[in-house]
C-alpha cells in the first residue's frame, strides 16, 4: 500500500537507469543519509561512535572490496587483509615522510598501493583457475605478513613493530575526536559506495559477473579476459586498502601487522557470505553482524548466573556459532542476508496483499 | 657437504609429516569432491581428545580407539549436516562450507578439552642418531616409517578391497556411482571416518613434536601447497608433494633465511605452489581437466 | 547461384584438427557466400562442433587455413574472431546465469563500446549517453526475438526453449557479419522448431546476416538452408545446395539411410 511502484512510469532509459528507481527509495536513503551525517554524530555516544558504528563502516567498506572481487568477479580471495595492511602501512608511510601531504591524498594514495600490490598477485588468474587461485592470495597473504614485520622501514623503525596514527587533519580541522573520525569514515565510505553502486551496474560490472558465470563464453563473445580479471583485482585492492587505512587510522589509531593476518581475512569473506555475494546492501548486513554478533552474546553471557560461562568460553561458543551460522547460509540462503531483505521488500510491495 | 644432506633429509623426513596431513585431503577429495579444509580442525580435535583421555588415566590403547570412535561421530555429522544438504553446488560453496566447519570443530576442541598446551609422549626418544655420518632424529625416523606403513594400508584400501573399489567409484563419477547401487552415504561417512583415524595418527605425531595446542590446525594450510603440488587427487602425489614442500622450505630456511631473512618458511612453500601452478595447473599427479564447450 | 571469389564472407582450405593422437578433422575444405545459410550436418562424432570452435577461435587447427571476409587469419584467438564480426551460440547453452536476459544481451555489445571503465564509474556524461543507446539497441535485439516479457528475469530460471532464444539474442546484439549456431533446435519440440526457424531465416533475410548452423533435423535443413556440407568421421563427404546433397549416394548410406 505504501510503497508500490503504481503511478512510477519511467519514460527514458536513463530514468530506468537510476540506481534507485522507485521514489520511495530514493526518499529513504536521503533520510538514512540526513540521520547518519547529521543526527548521530550529536546525539551518538563514544562507546556507539568508536566501537560499533566505526567498525562497522569500515569492515562494510573492506567487505565491498572482497565482494567486487569474489561476488562479482567470481576470483576467490583469501588475501583481503593482506591487502588491507598494504594501505594502512603505505599511508602511514605517506603521512609521516612525506611533508604537508593532505590526509585524503594520503589515504587514496595507500589505495593505489594496495591496488598495485592486489594486481600483482591477480596476475596468476590468467592462468589459474577456481579453488587453485587461493594459492595466490594466500601467498599473498603470508608474503605481506613476512615482509611487513621483517623490513623494518616500514614501522618506520619502531622497535615493537607497533605504529600509531597520525593526527587526522583535513582542511585544518582536527577530526581526532570519535564524531570526527565517525565522520570522515562515514564520508569516505559513502564516497566509495557510490562509485562501487556505478561500477557494478557498469559495463565493467557485467564484465565481471559473465568472467564469473562462463569465462570462456565471456571470451568468445569479445570480453577481454586479461583487463577484466586484473581490475577486479585492482579496484578491489582500492577498496580493501582505504578500508585497511580507516581500520588503522579512524578506529583503532594504530597498527600492526598481526591485526590484518589470516583471521582477518576470514572475518571479510564471512562478511560477505553472510551479507550476500555480489550484493551491495549485503556488505552492510554482514558487517553489522559481526560486529554486533560478539557483543550480543557476550551480553547475553553476562545475564547468566555468574561463572556459568568464563571469558574463554564464550570465545569459543563464537567460534562456533559463527561456523555453523556459515554453515546454514551456505545451505539454506547462499545469497545471504541481502536475498532475505530482498524477499522482504518484496513482500513489502504487494502489502497488504499477500501475492 | 654433510650438512646439506643432514638439512635435506631433515627436511624430507619433516615433509613426511606433512605428506601424512595431505594424505587426509586427498581421501576426502577423491571422494566427496571437496577440500576439506576442516581436516586440521580434525587433527586438532582427534589428537586433543586423545591427549585429553590420557591425562585422566586411560589407557594408550583404548585412548586410541575412542578418539577413533569420536572421529567416526563427527564423520556421521559432517555427511547429515554438510555434505547432504550441499551435494550438488560447486567446489567453492563446499569449500566455504568446510570453512565454517573448521570453525565449529577448532571451537567444540577448546570447549571442550580447554586451549592449554598439553605435552605428548609417545615413547620415542628424541636422541639423534647416527646414520653415516648425519645425525638424523629418531623421532622422525618413526614418523616417516609410520607413514610408509599408513600409505602401504591405505593402498591396499584402496586397490584390494571392495570398498576400496567402492571408494574409487564415487570419486570418479557419484551419480554414476549411485547408478550401479552404491550407498553415497554410506562412502562418504567411511572415508570422512579414514580420514579422521589418518588425522588422529598426523595430530599425534605432530602433537609429540610440537605439543598438542591450537596452531596444530594451521598445518591445514601447510597441506594446500602439497597439493598444489603432488595434485589433489593422488596420495603418491602427496607423498612426493609433501617431501618436495618439506625439504625446500628446510634448504631454504637454512641458506634463503640469512640473506633474506627468517621466517620465510610461512610464505616459501606457497610461492613455489604458485609457480608450479603457473606451469603445471593440475600438479605432478593430478588430472587434468578438459573443458567442453 | 555463382559465387564468384568476392562474395566468399568464409573459406576453409585444408583444415585438421587432431586431439593427442585422436583426429577430429582431416582436410576440410568448403566455401560460404555472404548471405546464405549453410548447414553442416553429420552423424555424431563427425568432428562439426570442433569445425565450429576452429572457425571462432576456440580451437587453433594443426593445418590449413581459414580466410574470413577475404582476409586470411594465422592463429586467431576468440577474442579477435569476435573483434572481426563472427559471433555464435554454443550447443550447451553458454549463457551467464546470474544475469537477467537484458544483462546478457547488453554483454553481447561489449566490443561496441568506446566508454571507459572510469567514465562510467563516475558516470561522465559520455557514458551515460552510451547506456542509453547501448540499451536502445538491445532494446531492438529483445524486440526482434519476443523476449520483452522476460527482460528482467533471471536467465537461469527460465525455461530451456527461451534459453536458446536468449542465447541468440546475445550473439545478434553484436550485430554480426557469420552468426555460428551449434544445435539451435537441440531438444526443442515441432512447435519450438518451427519458431526458431522462423527466427533464423528472418535474420538472415531481414538483417543479411550470414549463417552457419549445425542441426541435427534433416527436415528443418533441408527447409531453411541454401547450402549443406556433410562430414563423416571428421572429413567432408558432401558439399552442394540441398537437393544435390539429398541425392548423392555417400551421404545417404553415411547417413541419411534409406528413403521413406
Amino acid at each position: 500500500m505504501f510503497y508500490r511502484e503504481a503511478g512510477q512510469f519511467n519514460t527514458r532509459y536513463a530514468e530506468d537507469r537510476r540506481s534507485f528507481p522507485l521514489r520511495q527509495d530514493r526518499h529513504g536513503l536521503a533520510a538514512l543519509l540526513a540521520v547518519a551525517f547529521v543526527v548521530v554524530p550529536w546525539v551518538g555516544n563514544d562507546y556507539w561512535l568508536s566501537a560499533i558504528l566505526i567498525p562497522f563502516l569500515v569492515l562494510s567498506l573492506a567487505g565491498l572490496g572482497l565482494n567486487l572481487l569474489t561476488g562479482y568477479a567470481g576470483q576467490l580471495s583469501l588475501g583481503s587483509a593482506a591487502f588491507m595492511a598494504v594501505g594502512a602501512f603505505a599511508t602511514y608511510n605517506l603521512e609521516v615522510r612525506v611533508d604537508g601531504l593532505p590526509l585524503l591524498i594520503s589515504i587514496a594514495l595507500g589505495g593505489l598501493a594496495a591496488a598495485l600490490v592486489s594486481a600483482l598477485f591477480g596476475l596468476p588468474s590468467l592462468r589459474i583457475k577456481g579453488f587453485y587461485l587461493l594459492v595466490s592470495t594466500l601467498a599473498a597473504q603470508f608474503f605481506v605478513g613476512w615482509a611487513l614485520t621483517r623490513f623494518g622501514w616500514f614501522s618506520n623503525n619502531s622497535a615493537s613493530g607497533v605504529i600509531s596514527a597520525p593526527r587526522l587533519d583535513i582542511f585544518g580541522v582536527n577530526l581526532d575526536a570519535p564524531a570526527g573520525r565517525y565522520l570522515l569514515t562515514l564520508t569516505v565510505v559513502v564516497a566509495l559506495f557510490w562509485l562501487g553502486k556505478n561500477l557494478v551496474r557498469s559495463e565493467l560490472g557485467r564484465q565481471w559477473m559473465a568472467v564469473r558465470d562462463m569465462d570462456t563464453a565471456a571470451a568468445v563473445i569479445g570480453i577481454p579476459l586479461a583487463k577484466t580479471k586484473l581490475l577486479a583485482f585492482a579496484l578491489s585492492g582500492f577498496y580493501l586498502g582505504v578500508a585497511g587505512a580507516l581500520w588503522a587510522f579512524a578506529y583503532l589509531g594504530t597498527v600492526e601487522p598481526h591485526g590484518f593476518d589470516l583471521n582477518r581475512s576470514f572475518q571479510i569473506l564471512f562478511i560477505i557470505i553472510i551479507g550476500g555475494l555480489g550484493s551491495l546492501l549485503g556488505n552492510f548486513l554482514g558487517a553489522a553482524f559481526i560486529v554486533l554478533f560478539p557483543v550480543l552474546l557476550s551480553n547475553l553471557v553476562s545475564l547468566l548466573p555468574g561463572g556459568l560461562i568464563d571469558a574463554g568460553q564464550v570465545e569459543n561458543l563464537q567460534k562456533m556459532f559463527f561456523g555453523a551460522l556459515i554453515i546454514l547460509f551456505l545451505i539454506k540462503e547462499p545469497e545471504g542476508l541481502a536475498r532475505l531483505w530482498q524477499r522482504f521488500r518484496e513482500r513489502a510491495r504487494l502489502w497488504p496483499l499477500r501475492y | 657437504m654433510e650438512f646439506f644432506f643432514e638439512v635435506l633429509i631433515g627436511g624430507l623426513l619433516a615433509g613426511v609429516m606433512y605428506a601424512l596431513v595431505a594424505i587426509g585431503f586427498v581421501l576426502i577429495y577423491k571422494a566427496s569432491g571437496v577440500f576439506n579444509f576442516a581436516q586440521g580442525a580434525m587433527v586438532l580435535f582427534s589428537a586433543l581428545t586423545f591427549v585429553s583421555l590420557l591425562e585422566r588415566g586411560v589407557p594408550f590403547w583404548l585412548a586410541f580407539l575412542i578418539s577413533l570412535a569420536a572421529m567416526l561421530l563427527i564423520a556421521v555429522a559432517v555427511e547429515r549436516v554438510v555434505l547432504r544438504p550441499l551435494v550438488n553446488r560447486s567446489p567453492i560453496t563446499l569449500f566455504m562450507a568446510t570453512l565454517g566447519l573448521s570453525y565449529v570443530i577448532e571451537g567444540f576442541a577448546q570447549a571442550l578439552w580447554g586451549a592449554q598446551v598439553h605435552g605428548l609422549d609417545l615413547g620415542i626418544s628424541d636422541e639423534p642418531l647416527e646414520l653415516g655420518g648425519m645425525l638424523l632424529s629418531q623421532f622422525d625416523i618413526f614418523a616417516a616409517l609410520t607413514a610408509a606403513s599408513l600409505v602401504a594400508l591405505l593402498s591396499w584400501l584402496f586397490n584390494k578391497t571392495r570398498l576400496g573399489l567402492a571408494l574409487r567409484a564415487v570419486a570418479d563419477d557419484p551419480l554414476a556411482a549411485l547408478a550401479v547401487g552404491i550407498r553415497l552415504q554410506r562412502v562418504w561417512v567411511v572415508v570422512w571416518t579414514v580420514a579422521g583415524f589418518v588425522g588422529l595418527v598426523a595430530g599425534l605425531l605432530w602433537g609429540a613434536r610440537l605439543g598438542v595446542q591450537f596452531s596444530l590446525s594451521l598445518v591445514v594450510l601447510k597441506a594446500l601447497p602439497v597439493l598444489i603440488i603432488g595434485g589433489f587427487t593422488s596420495i603418491s602425489g602427496a607423498i612426493i608433494g609433501g617431501l618436495i614442500i618439506g625439504a625446500s622450505e628446510k634448504l631454504a630456511e637454512v641458506y634463503l633465511g640469512p640473506i633474506i631473512g627468517s621466517g620465510i618458511e610461512n610464505w616459501f612453500p606457497y610461492g613455489l605452489a604458485l609457480l608450479f601452478l603457473l606451469v603445471r595447473p593440475a600438479g605432478l599427479f593430478g588430472e587434468r581437466a578438459i573443458e567442453r564447450v | 547461384m555463382t559465387q564468384t571469389a568476392a562474395t566468399h564472407l568464409l573459406e576453409l582450405d585444408n583444415i585438421s584438427l587432431s586431439f593427442k593422437g585422436v583426429k577430429a578433422v582431416t582436410g576440410i575444405s568448403f566455401r560460404v557466400a555472404a548471405g546464405e545459410i549453410c548447414a553442416l550436418i553429420g552423424p555424431n562424432g563427425a568432428g562439426k562442433s570442433s569445425l565450429l570452435n576452429i572457425i571462432s577461435g576456440v580451437y587453433q587447427p594443426q593445418e590449413g587455413r581459414i580466410r574470413f571476409d577475404n582476409r586470411e587469419r594465422r592463429r586467431m584467438r576468440a577474442h579477435d574472431v569476435a573483434v572481426r564480426g563472427v559471433a555464435r551460440t554454443f550447443q550447451n547453452i553458454a549463457l551467464f546465469k546470474g544475469m537477467s536476459v537484458l544483462d546478457n544481451v547488453l554483454t553481447g555489445r561489449n566490443l561496441k563500446r568506446r566508454s571507459t571503465w572510469i567514465e562510467q564509474a563516475l558516470r561522465l556524461g559520455r557514458a551515460g549517453r552510451e547506456d542509453d543507446s547501448q540499451r536502445e539497441v538491445a532494446e531492438r535485439v529483445i524486440a526482434f526475438m519476443q523476449l520483452q516479457p522476460w527482460r528482467d528475469a533471471l536467465v537461469g530460471t527460465l525455461p530451456y526453449g527461451l534459453q536458446k532464444r536468449v542465447e541468440l539474442a546475445r550473439a545478434l546484439a553484436a550485430e554480426p557479419r557469420l552468426l555460428l549456431l551449434d544445435e539451435p533446435m537441440a531438444g526443442m519440440n515441432a512447435d519450438e522448431k518451427q519458431q526458431m526457424s522462423r527466427f533464423i531465416i528472418d535474420i538472415n533475410r531481414e538483417l543479411g546476416t550470414t549463417v552457419l548452423l549445425i542441426e541435427h533435423d534433416i527436415g528443418v535443413v533441408m527447409n531453411i538452408s541454401d547450402h549443406v556440407v556433410v562430414l563423416d568421421y571428421g572429413r567432408k563427404i558432401g558439399d552442394g545446395s540441398p537437393e544435390a546433397v539429398r541425392k548423392n549416394p555417400e551421404v545417404i548410406s553415411a547417413y541419411l539411410g534409406t528413403r521413406h
